[in-house]
Order: structure tokens, then sequence, then C-alpha cells
């Protein structure tokens, strides 16, 4: 039985379009109406077939065409990549603005990638070579990335002909067993790339964000997430890990948020730096802009097509870390889809298959053996947006039982102006166990030890708090008072940062390590001048104490850290002599 | 497509404010009908569902004597909203007919007002500091052109009175140009709405405004399109016309009744507390047409009121804004309650956008770190008052009892004021000083040194 190409549209309730006359695959991408307006299959009922479509659909009648593509939604993968802006549908935005001027109408089909443009192509393999899928046939310089062009999956055999040259991604650059490959794939966003194995994650995301590298790392590979209410710091959280993390390719996925957030972004990325190539960190960056009042079935679809792009840099062997801001939007564009459709509700609405959705998601993070040898990782970290601020809500509490770091973000230090809002009690990082042996092995020896020391301290101080609600500090002994300036200095020096200073917004490891050391430092000499005798406030008045809470600010930082703890001994000593 | 429209009888079912319509033509989605009764008159109607046998329709005047003999005519094109320069000065109902017995508007052009979303790509960064003249709002969470933010009140509060002072004295530093106000009040009373009339007509505000008026015992479903229609104008204001243009929009809590109203009526599945699940993105297709575009001059900035339903600042409808907007002014019962004008909760509130707008050539080089500083050390103060209470005052140290004291001069110098008082940026920052300067100097951890030797009273003095 032929299947029918072309049928016509049954009902239209919002994003929601039911057609008849036609038998398509789930999840083919078909073009609805007289415009061509992009939608996905989302349900098939019978002869009706039910569309989410990722344009606005008003307008739109009951018997207009509706023509199935066969094609389920792809990412064009290929040179190009990166430094790009997309919407959720990988529609790159600054095409779209060309075709439609300042506002984002309807029936415009863009690629996601250039087709005009050539590149470079530079063989690596030769002919006679037997290849595989994700085998490396040749690179292309994007920027400073090299971007490798691998045999696409579900071809193999031996190379015939391997060329070298300016390609455009359309063009034929190798034949491997008869077969023409071009520099371009196509994926199915919404099926994972596959891979050889998952690997132990054991190598630290390093991100120059003291609380997080420090306290609660996450790992190259790892899922994290980070909740908390609305002015709790969420984005700007995700942006500085965008900005700093030490992954080669960075994809930030703007779902359902601001358009001011994203314009910020787009800004600002271009003007920043990489700390370690010092070229712009947009050359690294691939931007997934989808905001609130763009479709939301387009909305659905950004996570996937952020996380397609981000597992094709990670079969070249790259790090790649993925931003998803945030999540709690993506469940309610599901949610929003669900109940169009007259699903049956889960849990305050949103679909049953919530969790199941999140699970894949965060599933297709991992540190990996590509099927080419080499090893890669997708690291993500997802914001969660809890409903008014509660964390027992659906979308959060299925993602906790996901990820294993959590970076809880908390409205009470806002508004005392603690940044990063990540409450160090209430967080928590499961990696550590596992990084443990790279610290030791790459920062110091006694790394982990002293984190432990200061979380202890930190637990301390919530204990002597309450303790004070009740009868004022003034009440508490002197070496438990010294106890609370100690977790003082840890609150304001260490997990204090800045991220609009611009030497206070990245503290490589080094340095971390070394102003934990001074505290502790601090610590022990202060903790034995008070056992003889010396004041608590002569100690926190010490003009060196003040030197060190500003020494974060200073350019040359690391010469200062070094002479306050070469001075630290002398003056407790004087201090102890006056006493 | 026939040019003399067909019109049917065959109304299946009324359902609240919606009707089902049977065997039409096909009909687009969210297209108009208007509703003829056998009496001649006529009602409004626009397309929620569209389908081969039935076609739901909204009617924004409410259903109150639709009967199933009612005929239904659709008109072929989706809601329009017809723009002129001329519209300022002028007050409309809240479907967009002149009230203020004026002429009718002739229109320049005909807009969609669903309105697309803007580009990301091609909007501008909002960076011009707006001055309110409001010290709470200028020196801590300082407004943006083309921000929008929200005023989060509740019943009983005079969020309006804030609402007002702020249109009566928003300007750009450094310019003669003022902004064009386009005002929507949704189910405001009759009373309020007179009130705002008075002091608009009073500071000769209504000339360069635009008014649009759905009072509360106008129809719920009008207040849907209401903001619709504020939110076009404003676009063709800003964006065709060059005018920068400063949005009001109050009460956005009866617009989302109004939308949970709906949503009942079609048997939707609810969300939390009964609202539709939907309503994070209707909200952010209202919120989100705020900004400004690349290469253009003029902006659009938003400030909706809310009022939080029993205090609750978690309640959907400000939790729900509070992840569009960029940022939030929290009115407080408990300052009201003081006596203190405007009761702005300084440290509830937020402007995600103030260090854009911010700093050297804009406000002033100190304007961040004192702002924080007062932010951190009123904080505290607030916290120990909570000691206060349980120990006394006496048992405080020396330093706690200032910070004590900080916490209550900030409210009574800097948070309060004359409803007609309008501070220049600088009289804000000189409050400020002179408020930080009650604290022991070591304890100004958020201030670089530089600044405090230039701006703090003590040091000013010496020189």
């Amino acid at each position: 039985m032929a299947k029918a190409k072309q049928g016509e549209i049954y009902r239209v309730a919002g994003p929601v379009v039911t057609a008849t006359g036609i038998s398509p695959k789930m999840y083919d991408v078909m073009q609805v109406g007289e415009e061509g307006l992009m939608g996905e299959v989302i349900k098939i009922s019978g002869d009706k077939t039910i569309i989410q479509v990722y344009e606005e659909t008003s307008g739109l009648k009951p018997g207009e065409k509706v023509i199935d593509t066969a094609q389920p939604l792809v990412a064009e993968l290929g040179p190009g990549l990166l430094s790009s802006v997309y919407d959720g549908i990988q529609r790159p935005l600054p095409v779209l603005m060309d075709r439609m001027g300042d506002f984002i109408n309807r029936g415009v089909s863009a690629p996601g990638l250039d087709h005009s443009k050539k590149w470079t192509f530079t063989p690596v393999a030769k002919v006679g070579d037997v290849v595989k899928g994700g085998d490396v046939l040749g690179t292309v310089q994007e920027f400073y990335l090299t971007h490798k062009i691998m045999v696409p999956h579900g071809v193999s055999g031996k190379v015939e002909e391997v060329k070298s040259g300016d390609f455009t991604i359309d063009e034929v650059v190798a034949v491997v067993d008869g077969k023409d490959i071009t520099m371009l794939q196509k994926w199915p966003v919404r099926i994972g790339r596959p891979i050889v194995k998952k690997l132990l994650p054991d190598i630290p995301l390093i991100t120059g964000q003291r609380v997080l590298d420090t306290m609660f790392p996450l790992p190259k590979g790892g899922a994290g997430a980070i909740p908390g209410a609305f002015g709790t710091g969420k984005t700007v959280t995700q942006q500085q890990l965008a900005k700093w993390s030490d992954a080669e390719i960075v994809v930030y996925i703007g779902c359902g948020e601001r358009g001011n957030e994203m314009t910020e972004v787009l800004s600002e990325f271009p003007k920043l730096e990489d700390p370690k190539t010092g070229e712009p960190l947009m050359q690294r960056t691939v931007l997934i802009a989808n905001t609130s009042n763009m479709p939301v079935a387009a909305r659905e679809a950004s996570v996937y097509t952020g996380m397609t792009i981000a597992e094709y840099f990670r079969d070249m062997g790259y790090n790649v870390s993925l931003m998803a801001d945030s999540t709690s939007r993506w469940a309610e564009a599901m949610r929003e889809i669900s109940s169009r459709l007259e699903e049956m509700p889960g849990e305050e609405g949103y679909p049953a298959y919530l969790s199941a959705r999140l699970s894949e998601f965060y599933e297709r993070a991992g540190r990996a053996e590509n099927l080419n040898g080499t090893i890669g990782s997708v690291s993500v970290v997802g914001a969660v947006s809890p409903a008014g601020g509660d964390l027992s809500e659906p979308v959060t509490q299925n993602t906790l039982r996901i990820v294993r770091v959590f970076w809880a973000l908390d409205s009470k230090l806002r508004e005392r102006r603690h940044f990063p809002t990540i409450n160090w009690l209430t967080s928590y990082s499961l990696y550590t166990g596992n990084l443990d042996k790279w610290y030791r092995d790459n920062v110091a020896p006694d790394f982990p030890d002293l984190r432990q020391w200061a979380m202890e301290i930190l637990q301390r101080e919530s204990e002597l708090q309450e303790v004070v609600q009740l009868v004022g500090s003034d009440a508490l002994p002197e070496e438990q008072k010294m106890t609370l300036e100690i977790a003082r200095m840890i609150r304001e020096i260490f997990l204090q940062q800045n991220a609009y200073h611009p030497v206070d917004t990245y503290c490589p490891m080094p340095r971390q390590y070394k102003m934990m050391k001074l505290i502790k430092q601090f610590a022990d000499l202060s903790n034995k001048a008070v056992s003889s005798n010396v004041s608590v406030d002569s100690i926190v008045a010490l003009p060196i104490r003040d030197r060190f809470a500003k020494s974060k600010y200073e350019e040359t930082i690391d010469q200062e850290l070094d002479e306050i703890a070469k001075e630290l001994p002398d003056v407790f000593a004087a201090l102890e002599a006056k006493a | 497509m026939s040019i003399v429209s067909k019109e049917y009888h065959t109304i299946s079912q009324i359902a609240g404010p919606l009707v089902f319509v049977e065997k039409t033509e096909p009909v687009g989605y969210q297209e108009l009908a208007t509703v003829t009764l056998p009496d001649g008159s006529q009602k409004r109607g626009q397309v929620l569902d569209t389908s081969e046998t039935t076609v739901v329709l909204q009617i924004f005047e409410g259903t109150s004597g639709i009967e199933r003999a009612a005929g239904v005519k659709f008109l072929g094109e989706t809601m329009k909203m017809p723009v002129s320069h001329d519209m300022l000065g002028r007050i409309l109902n809240g479907a967009g007919d002149p009230i203020d017995g004026g002429p009718a508007i002739t229109p320049e052009k005909r807009l969609d007002i669903t309105g697309a979303a803007i580009n990301p790509w091609a909007r501008a960064e909002p960076k011009e500091f707006i001055q309110t003249g409001i010290s709470s709002i200028d020196g801590m969470n300082t407004l943006v052109r083309g921000q929008k933010l929200p005023i989060f009140s509740a019943s009983g509060l005079p969020h309006n009175d804030v609402a007002l002072q702020i249109a009566r004295q928003a300007k750009v530093r450094g310019t003669d140009e003022e902004f064009a106000v386009v005002f929507a009040a949704m189910g405001i009373t009759a009373e309020e709405a007179q009130a705002f009339m008075a002091d608009f007509e009073r500071t000769g505000a209504l000339k360069r405004a635009v008014v649009f008026m759905n009072l509360a015992d106008d129809p719920a479903i009008e207040r849907m399109i209401t903001p619709k229609l504020a939110l076009t104008t404003a676009e063709y204001l800003a964006f065709e016309l060059d005018m920068h243009v400063l949005v009001i929009l109050t009460d956005i809590t009866n617009y989302c009744e109004a939308l949970r109203q709906i949503g009942a009526a079609r048997e939707e599945v609810p969300g939390r507390r009964g609202y539709p699940g939907y309503m994070y993105t209707d909200l952010a297709t209202m919120y989100e047409r705020a900004g400004r575009i690349k290469g253009k001059k003029g902006s659009i900035t938003q400030i909706p009121i809310l009022t939080m339903p029993g205090d609750d600042i978690t309640h959907p409808i400000p939790d729900l804004t509070g992840y569009i907007t960029e940022g939030q002014i929290v009115a407080s019962r408990d300052l009201y309650r003081a006596g203190i004008y405007p009761p702005i909760n300084v440290g509830a509130s937020l402007s995600r956008l103030m260090n854009a707008g911010i700093g050297e050539g804009l406000t002033r080089e100190d304007h961040k770190a004192i702002s924080d500083q007062c932010y951190a050390a009123y904080a505290e103060g607030r916290d120990l008052r909570g000691l206060v209470a349980i120990v006394g005052k006496e048992a405080l140290s020396e330093r706690d009892k200032k910070f004590l004291d900080f916490a209550d001069a900030f409210e009574d110098k800097f948070v309060r004021q004359g409803a007609d008082e309008d501070r220049d940026i600088e009289t804000t920052l000189e409050i400020a000083w002179q408020l930080v300067a009650l604290l022991p100097e070591n304890q100004l951890s958020r201030i670089d040194r530089k600044y405090i030797e230039k701006y703090h009273p003590a040091h000013r003095k010496s020189e």
C-alpha cells in the first residue's frame, strides 16, 4: 500500500494540529498548511495524525494541506556549527532576521549550516584504509578547533577516494565503499549518537568558581542540576560555567527564558576571551535561543537539538559542556502539549512520561569511549526553576533522582548579596569520591582534607548559629566565637565570588588551594592564640585579615597570598606576646 | 475565499464565555467572529479551537443573552488593532474603542494584536538608566530602558500611587525626551480608574498617554485582549514612530483570573491552583513584548502591576511573572503599616538589568558598591531585629547596634519619600552615603577604598 504523502488539516487548537488522510511515522517532520509551517508527528490515532507545530498557528484552517516529509527532525552537523546562534529547531537566528526582519514570523525554513561556504579539507585517511562509522576521514580548521570529519554511521568499508582542498559541506570529499561522503551529516535529534561504552567520570570540569570546583565539583561527563527560585542567580551561574569551564566546546541552550537575557549572552560572549587560548569565547560556543515567547513546540525540541550537537563534538574526542536554562521551561512545554492532547495528567498536570523524558535526556551526558577510539565527554548542567521556590515540585524531584550534583541556590543568600548564592549546607556532589584522586595528584595531596575541614567548620557554624539566635553571640565561649569567625572567613573570602569583577570572576585551581590553605593556617594560628588568652576581637581586628579579604580583588593576588602566609606567624606571635 | 461571509445558525452549546458552532466552512484558528442576537445586538468573539465539525468561540462581551438561534459570522481575519499617532491623549475601552467622547481614530496602520516574538538576535541590550526619582528603585533596583520590571503588591497597598509616580517622573538623564505612556487597566474598579485619570489630567501626563480601560464590571474575557491591544499600540509607537514608551499594566492578577476562567470553561486540565498549564507561555508572550531593537530609536519598558493573593509571593501569578520579568519591585505591608511611603521592600526586590544601567558614565562610579553595601547592611540589620525581639537590644554588641540603627534609618531616610518628591540620582546616592556613615568604616567591606575616600562624608569634610 502506497503511503499518502499529502493529507489535510482536520483541527487546529493552539500549537497542536490534527490531520487526516495521511499515515506518517511517529516523529516525522510535516509541513502544515499552505505556508508549510514546520511540525512533528507526536501521536497517531486511527486515521488522525496529531502534529505539534513549531510556529505560530493563528489563521490556519481545517482543509489546508499537510505534507509528510517522511524524515524525523534532524540536526545538520558539520563545519560551521561553532559560533552559530540557533532557534530551537536549528534555524540560524541571523538568517531569520535577514529574511523576516526584527520579529520572528513564520513559514521560513533555513538550514542549520551555511551550504555555500567553502572549508579547507585536509585528509587523514588514505585510499585503501578500511573505515567504519565514526572514523576520521579528514579535518577542517574551524577557528582554532580541529573539526574532524567522520564517516557517517551506517557506512563502512574501503576508502576508495579521498580529496584535499576547499569544499562546501555538500560536495563530496571522499568515497567509501561506493558511497559519496560529504562533510555534512544529519542526525535525528531525539536519538543519542552511538558510542562504544561509557567511562567512569574521574576528571573534574574546572570552572574557576571556588564553591563549585572545591566544594561541589562536577566531573567531565557528569550531570548536575541548579535549582533555585527566581532571582537567585541561576542564569549568572550558568553563564559563568559557559564562560569559564575548561571544556573545548560549550553548547548553551536558552530554553524558554528571557529575550533580554539572551541578548546579554549574545552581546557578551563575543567580547569574552577564552582564558586558555585568548580567542573570543564565542568561537567555541553554539548558542540555542528559544525565548519564552517563541513557539512552545520548538522549545520542547531545543534541548534535543542542543544535545545532538554536543554529542557530535564528543564523538570527535572533545569535552563538551552543555548548559540548559531552564529544564523547567522544557518540562512546561511538554505539559502544555500534553494538555492539548488531552492526555491523562500526572503530578501537577505534567505528563506521566516527564520522569522518563528527563532521565533519557540526562543519560545522554557522560564520558565515553567513541567509535573511533577517542575519549570525549558531554557534561550537562540543567537549571531548574521550581515553582514558588518549592523543591518538592515534580521537575526538581525527578531531576534530583537522576543527577549526582546539586547546586542549591538560596534566595536568602541573594538578599545578603552573597554570590554565587550556592547554599553550602544543602548542596552536594556525589562525585567527590571519584575525583579525590585527581585532586590529590594534580592540585595538592591534602586538598580533599582541606575541603573536608572547611565543610566541617561550616556545619559547625550552622549549629552555633542556632545557639546564637537564642542567647546572642556574646554568651559563647571564645573558641566558639573563633569558629564563627573562621566560618565567616570561609564564606566571605572563599565562597563569595564576584562574577563581575575582572580578577575575581575566574579563580584557577592552584589559587583556590592557596586561599583555602591560608584560611586553614589563619584558623590554626588563631585557635592557638585564643587558647593563650588572646581575644577574638583582637584577632578579627588584625589588619592582615582585612588585607587577606581584599586580596582577591588584586591583580597581584597570588603574590599577595604568599606574602600573607609568610607574615602570618609573626603577626600572631606579636599578638600573643602582647597578651 | 468569499467576500460576503455566511451566517451560521448552528450553535450547539453555550458554556461560560464559550460558544460551540457546528458544521461551518473551514474557519481559521484565532479568527474573529460576530454573534448577532435575535434583538439585533452584536457580540464579538475569537476562535479558540477549529475543526471540520466544531468551532469553539470565546465571546469577549460574555455570553449573556446568546441563544442557540443566534447567528454567527466569521470575519476571515485574526484580530487587528488600528493604530495611529493620534492615539496619544486618548482614552479607549478594553476592546480599543474610544470612550472619551472624541472622534473615532483614523488608523495609519492595522496591526495583528498577537505580536510576533522579537528575534533574540535583533534585540539590543537595555542599558540606559531611567531615573524614576524614587530612591529605593533608582538606588537599589535600577530600571533601564527596555526592561520589564513588575510591581508585586497586595490588596490595600498603594501600588497605584507608586506606578503613577513612576509614570510622572520617569526620565532618561541628559535628554529632554519624555516617555509616552501606554496605560492598560484590567478589571480595576471605577474608583481606581478615576483616581488614575484625575492624576493623568492634573499632571498633564494624559497628552502623552494612551489609556485602555477595562473596568471591574466589564466582561472578564475582554481583559484577555486589553494588554495585547495596549502592547500592539506600544510597539507601533516605539518601533515605527521612534518613541520611548512606558507601558503600565494593572492588574495582572485580574488578567490571570480571566485566563483561568476560560480554561475552566474549556474543561482543560488545570495546572497549579487551577490556572492553565500554559499560563507561563501566555504571560511570556505579553511580558516579552518589552525591549529594544538594534537600529531602532524607540524602546518599550514595561511596569506590570500585580496583587499577590494572600500576600503570597509563591502564588503562581507572581511566581511565573518573576521567572519572566527582569526582577521585581516588592511592596511590603509592614512598611506600609509603619507609615512609610513608598512601601518598597528593598531586600526582596531585584532588578536584573541594574548592573547594565549603572556605573561610570551611566549613573556614578560608586553606585554599585554603595548599593551592595546598603543591601548587605540592611539585611544584617533586619536579621538583628529578630534577635532583639528575643534577647533585647542591650544584649547586642556595639557593632550590631549600629547595624540595627542603620536598618531603621535606611527605611526612614532612604526608602521614605514624598509622593511628589522627585530625587535625582545624586541625591539618592548622597542619602545612601550619609546612612552608610553611621556604620564603622572598617565594616564597609563592599566598597573600594578609593570610593570611601572620595564620597564618604567623614573624608570629604577633612578635605
